[in-house]
């Protein structure tokens, strides 16, 4: 991994979206520590309680600010933002009150395989097989298990809301040369399963709607992650499950629980397993693993 | 009381002016595409800017009133009929119980705007009557109109007053055109463009495509080249690509370097296509209104300037408010 002195250092880039929009890049490339530098930048920025902010967007690795030029001027946004990012290289620990989401998935399920059959030739690198063992094969694995079995052995940090209403872009909490590298699709899909767990690059996703994709499918979470209707417990609050810098651990479940959680959820009796956590930048980069361990912990405790 | 939809028409939503503090979660502002236009047609019935209009695309629905009402109809020209018979656009209509107001066949631009007295009284959603199809909130039951739907209409604002005028000037109607200059702020990832590349884009004439919808605007035209380099880790590997990023409303992205698309008001909030700049607030409007043909071309101003332009947008609508008698 990128180690968090290099990250931390390294000043972002900023430029301007029109007259709307300040458009922050901490780094070009993909790592835990620019996340996390963006995730700071974007909870210190919302303490600071500006007037004339309209939305604060973090990304993977980049934060975007949405404002009000009558009411914030675009110089006092930038030299905030700036003052912020000066001020984080002095900070000794960088770490995030966050929690741990279990997210069941029927990975290998007939709706995404019903949809990948109809976008093969033109749309998929290799129309005769299917996305898992494609994945399985580009990441030098033995076949499509050991895929799956790497997909969600470790835990994944939501690095980005966004695309569409509350879908999570995922990055695995893996040294870089841990982490699985897909193609997207040739060409996008016209159609995705609602739920599906997608990849692209190094980002898995869960599809909240049904609609357009161009990430390989690889299976379908049970349970719903944007609910607006608001009947589940777990969207009471608001109809999107995700914030950046939750963490989310995939469980496989067969056909037969698949089942069983849409009984729960039409019952309205389904729970997310969750519970709160500190995430702790520092041990997350000296020892992946060792600390995914430590993190599992807090939900197995449940 | 309520309009009831006797033909929904090609997609007519519930918008207003949109719902922000949600892009972070991948809810897009929505709104009226056209907001100038939807924003005098609430003027000429009396009520503030915010409430929600009919918004109606290329085909409008047809309606009948469940009692008398108030109508302004707005934006792209279109034959305005009531009860088959005839009426102007841009003036305040007056409808009686179980009239019928339909539509002829639009003469330009995409959108054009049914403002009613009270308006729109949907619910509001996170603070917006807007529909946002996708994630199926906001609207009417998050979704466009369909044949039999009872539309709520709300009671009239300030004890019913009106403004004296009942016609928007022709000098406050906006202009449908076949060619159009849309101002841009470059910016976001412009550098990654070869300097051909960022030449066709400011210098070469660009068409709308067909596939344009509020989510945004695909344009075909002399294609841009991207700089050749070796791809930062998760970014994808076409030199369009990038990490996956917040998108800015109005930003224009070439996914491979061939069709540059705008996004809108219902715009995807992120993905991995590098942006190259930004339609200024003030000429969002304009995009809105154009149909697939419109001859276009991006000329590149500073932020000064777009901040400028906002500032004389703000002062038209007051003008055009003023000139009817209304206040906002």
């Amino acid at each position: 991994m990128t180690s968090p002195s290099t990250a931390a250092a390294q000043q972002a880039r900023y430029t301007w979206g029109g007259d709307e929009f300040l458009f922050v890049e901490v780094s070009e490339s993909m790592s835990l520590a620019a996340n996390f530098k963006v995730m700071t930048l974007a909870s210190k920025l919302s303490a600071a309680d500006l007037p004339g902010i309209v939305d604060i967007c973090p990304a993977n690795a980049s934060l975007l600010v949405r404002f009000d030029p009558d009411v914030l001027a675009p110089s006092t946004l930038e030299e905030t933002v700036r003052d912020i990012e000066r001020d984080l290289g002095n900070e000794e620990e960088q770490a995030l009150e966050t929690r741990i989401i279990e997210v069941p998935v029927w990975y290998d399920d007939p709706f995404t395989a019903e949809v990948a059959e109809r976008f093969r030739e033109g749309f998929h690198q290799e129309p005769g097989g299917t996305d898992i063992d494609y994945a399985a094969k580009v990441n030098n694995l033995k076949d499509a298990a050991e895929f799956i079995q790497r997909h969600h052995e470790q835990p994944w940090l939501v690095s980005m809301v966004g695309f569409v209403a509350g879908l999570p872009f995922l990055f695995q909490l893996v040294d870089q040369d841990k982490q699985l590298e897909v193609p997207k699709y040739l060409s996008p899909r016209t159609d995705t399963p609602k739920l599906t767990v997608g990849h692209g690059g190094c980002f898995a996703c869960i599809y909240s709607v049904r609609g357009a994709g161009g990430y390989q499918m690889f299976g379908v979470a049970a349970a719903p992650i944007f609910d607006p209707a608001q009947a589940l417990d777990d969207f009471k609050d608001f109809m999107v499950l995700f914030r950046p810098g939750d963490i989310v651990k995939f469980r496989p479940v067969t056909e037969a629980e698949y089942n069983e959680i849409q009984t729960q959820i039409s019952e309205g009796t389904f729970r997310y397993r969750q519970a709160p956590a500190t995430f702790e930048l520092s041990k997350a980069l000296a020892d992946p693993a060792g600390y995914n361990q430590e993190l599992m912990e807090a939900l197995n405790g449940i | 009381m309520a309009f009831e939809i006797k033909t929904p028409g090609l997609a007519t939503t519930v918008q207003d002016q949109g719902r922000t503090g949600h892009y972070n979660v991948g809810i897009p502002q929505s709104g009226s595409m056209d907001q100038y236009s939807a924003d005098l047609g609430n003027a000429l019935v009396g009520n503030t800017p915010k409430e929600a209009v009919l918004e109606c695309t290329y085909l409008g629905p047809a309606l009948t009133t469940g009692r008398d009402a108030v109508i302004a109809v707005t934006g792209a020209p279109v034959d305005v009929k009531v009860n088959g018979e005839s009426r102007p656009q841009w003036t305040r209509l007056l409808l009686k119980a179980g009239d019928e107001l339909s539509f002829g066949v639009i003469q330009g631009g995409t959108r054009y705007y049914i403002a009613v007295q009270g308006g729109i009284d949907v619910p509001e959603v996170l603070g917006s009557r807007s529909t946002y199809s996708l994630g199926a909130i906001g609207g009417f039951q998050g979704r466009k109109l369909e044949a039999g739907d009872l539309v709520p209409v709300g009671s009239p604002l300030n004890g019913g007053q009106l403004p004296a005028g009942d016609t928007v000037a022709d000098e406050f109607r906006p202009a449908y055109t076949k060619e159009q200059t849309v101002r841009i702020v470059l910016g976001l990832y412009d550098h990654r463009l070869t300097e051909d590349g960022l030449d066709n884009l400011l210098n070469g004439e660009w068409k709308v495509t067909p596939v344009a919808d509020r989510m945004g605007l695909r344009y075909s035209g002399p294609g841009v080249k991207w700089k050749e380099r070796v791809q930062p880790f998760g970014a994808g590997s076409d030199p369009s690509n990038i990490v996956d990023a917040g998108y800015a409303v109005g930003s224009i992205q070439i996914p491979g370097g061939t069709q540059p698309i705008i996004l809108h008001r219902d715009a995807v909030s992120g993905g991995g296509y590098a942006m190259v700049g930004t339609v200024i607030s003030a000429d969002m409007d304009l995009v809105a209104r154009a149909a697939p043909g419109t001859a276009t071309r991006f000329e590149a101003v500073s932020q000064e300037e777009a901040l400028l332009a906002r500032k004389e947008l703000a002062e038209r609508k007051n003008e055009a408010w003023a000139a009817l008698g209304a206040s906002r």
